[in-house]
């Protein structure tokens, strides 16, 4: 056999060819990230204004959709984090034993549910919730079923990612406080939990925007509405609602808008993904 | 064992930290427990809800290609369970390459200094929210698709039967491209986990052989971890499978089973997302819920596969490091 190259001269072209197939990847999946943010960019910016900022979609803003989507997190927040991180507690304090291992397994699984499933799960729990008299079936469009449908995306991955968080803090910080004859519970709120904020924020700040930017739940449950917040026993609009329907519509303005949606949509997920980093920063730093 | 504990407190007399101690242990573990309740809650109501769609069409319902909402009322899932099959595949046959070329280039041979912003920037792809890349994938995607690389395609393997037709742009293909982009987040990071699981003396093993970086990675790297890749890259199928609103926006939404990738298509969560508000009768809207069911069961086995997969392999890295 002859090759043009010697044994070893191969070996390194094809280690340099392998290399390089391996970069060209890494281009390969940026290129679609770029793209959309320079076309929400570029696209985006043409079609926003501080008109379209203020007005309803009924009137062709998204000023109703940006309130929307802010009072769904921000309850969705005061439901999930307290939940997520109690449970994040007991999984990281309490769980090391099979029922914390069982847990640990179904808090897992839960968080790839599809989130169209947890739609319509929450659509049929409403149903059936007014139907025996708890609430009424009006409900199914509503603040409260959007709510509810993001707070069962957001509490099992705040769950993990505190659970995460409180493992971080040392077992010499645990067994100081526990040498001063501090009990156990006052241990975990008073020193484990506070040595842990930072990942705990971080935790958070994720989990928000994991459900952010959701849209197949809320479009069985929050629905959508072309005016402000009526209440939260009312179809509310959404930033990704806004968008999916823009989007799909047929007419071209509309089309163009959701481009500007989808700029601060996404502006706002960059935000929260940025602030998350900064708050590890912070913390590396002060240590 | 628990429960001793608590009793052996109380009978030493309750002070305020034994009962705190106990409250907050308690606490915690019911709110856990609650959460998990809420699973088991999800599966039952569904089941319940979709009882009647069981009762009526029974097994048939999986292979039945017809959904007729008005009378004679007749509710099939197969097109949907067809179309959510062929673009996850879709999705793994061009992900799974191009997220191990990246995992591999972020573990094994990537300078340090490019290692962090780079990493970073592949997990941003993940912040993206679905409905953005479906906006991307009709006006950005679609005509790329469908004034170049379709026709292209087209030119060279026309003769196959999945290239047949007039390549349109809102396809299984371009569903199946965008699948890929939003899963390599997943298959990447998971793959690099298990990459770093694998011990450094493998590595060392062979690079003091004289192996190059490459035949390091191939030899010693890819097969220590191949049964963590596989964990990732059945992760990434859950996530397709369960992928919604970016699939919908690009699939073109055509309740057909065609073997065409430049044919329109349904998966069953685009039917779903679609349709499910418009369902006319208890019946459809049962029939719907089933198709939740469905999807749920998928995704379920899917992902506790791929956990068990992943659990293991971490297991043994951490045993033999």
């Amino acid at each position: 056999m002859k090759f043009p190259f010697n044994r070893d001269t191969r070996r390194r072209w094809i280690d340099l060819t392998m290399s390089i197939a391996a970069f060209v990847c890494v281009v390969i999946a940026i290129i679609p990230l770029g793209s959309i943010l320079i076309e929400a960019s570029i696209r985006g910016l043409q079609s926003l204004s501080p008109a379209v900022l203020t007005s309803t979609t009924g009137q062709g803003g998204i000023g109703n959709a940006i309130q929307g989507t802010l009072i769904l997190i921000l309850l969705s927040a005061l439901v999930s984090l307290p939940v997520g991180i109690l449970t994040g507690i007991y999984l990281a304090e309490f769980g090391k034993n099979r029922l914390g291992a069982a847990v640990r397994f179904f808090v897992e699984v839960m968080t790839q549910i599809p989130s169209m499933v947890v739609g319509i799960f929450v659509y049929s729990l409403v149903l059936e919730l007014g139907l025996i008299g708890l609430g009424s079936p009006r409900l199914v469009f509503s603040t409260i079923s959007g709510v509810l449908a993001l707070s069962t995306i957001m509490v099992p991955f705040v769950a993990r990612t505190s659970e995460e968080a409180l493992r971080l803090v040392s077992i010499a910080v645990r067994e100081s406080a526990l040498a001063l004859g501090i009990p156990r519970y006052r241990t975990i709120l008073r020193v484990v939990v506070p040595s842990a904020s930072s990942a705990l924020v971080t935790g958070s700040l994720l989990g928000i925007a994991r459900v952010a930017g959701e849209t197949a739940p809320l479009l069985v449950t929050a629905f959508g509405n072309n005016d402000w917040f009526r209440g939260v026993d009312q179809p509310i609009e959404s930033l990704p609602h806004t968008i999916y329907i823009w989007a799909t519509g047929p007419y071209v303005a509309q089309n163009q808008a959701a481009w500007g949606v989808s700029l601060v949509l996404v502006l706002m997920m960059l935000g929260l993904s940025i602030a998350s980093r900064v708050v590890i920063r912070l913390r590396s730093v002060s240590r | 064992m628990h429960f001793f504990r608590w009793t052996r407190g109380v009978g030493r007399g309750v002070s305020a930290d034994t009962l705190g101690e106990s409250l907050f242990r308690w606490f915690s573990t019911l709110v856990a427990l609650g959460v998990v309740g809420v699973l088991v809650l999800i599966a039952t109501l569904l089941f319940f809800e979709a009882e009647a769609s069981i009762r009526v069409f029974g097994w048939s319902f999986l292979g039945g290609t017809v959904w007729n909402p008005q009378p004679p009322l007749l509710f099939g899932a197969l097109p949907f369970v067809y179309g959510t099959l062929v673009t996850s595949a879709l999705a793994l046959l061009f992900g799974v390459p191009i997220s191990l070329g990246i995992a591999i280039f972020l573990s094994e041979l990537a300078p340090s200094w490019i290692r962090i912003p780079l990493t970073y920037v592949v997990e941003l792809l993940a912040a993206v929210p679905s409905v953005v890349y479906g906006l991307w994938g009709i006006f950005v995607l679609a005509p790329v698709m469908r004034t170049s690389i379709e026709p292209f395609i087209q030119g060279i393997f026309g003769f196959l039967p999945i290239f047949q037709g007039t390549p349109i742009g809102l396809d299984k293909l371009s569903a199946g491209v965008i699948l890929a982009i939003m899963i390599i987040p997943t298959i990447s990071s998971v793959s690099r986990e298990a990459f770093l699981a694998v011990p450094d003396s493998q590595r060392e093993a062979a690079l003091s052989l004289g192996a190059t970086r490459w035949e390091t990675t191939r030899l010693a790297v890819l097969r220590y971890a191949r049964a963590g890749l596989f964990g990732a890259i059945i992760l990434g199928l859950g996530r397709a499978v369960g992928e919604t609103m970016a699939v919908t926006m690009t699939i073109g939404n055509k309740n057909v089973i065609s073997v065409s990738l430049f044919d329109q298509g349904q998966t069953i969560a685009s039917w779903i997302a679609n349709n499910f508000t418009e369902a006319e009768t208890p019946l459809e809207l049962s029939a719907f819920i089933e198709l939740g069911l469905v999807l749920m069961l998928m995704s379920l086995i899917i992902n506790i596969f791929a956990r068990l997969m992943v659990a293991r392999v971490l297991r043994q890295g951490e045993g033999a490091a």
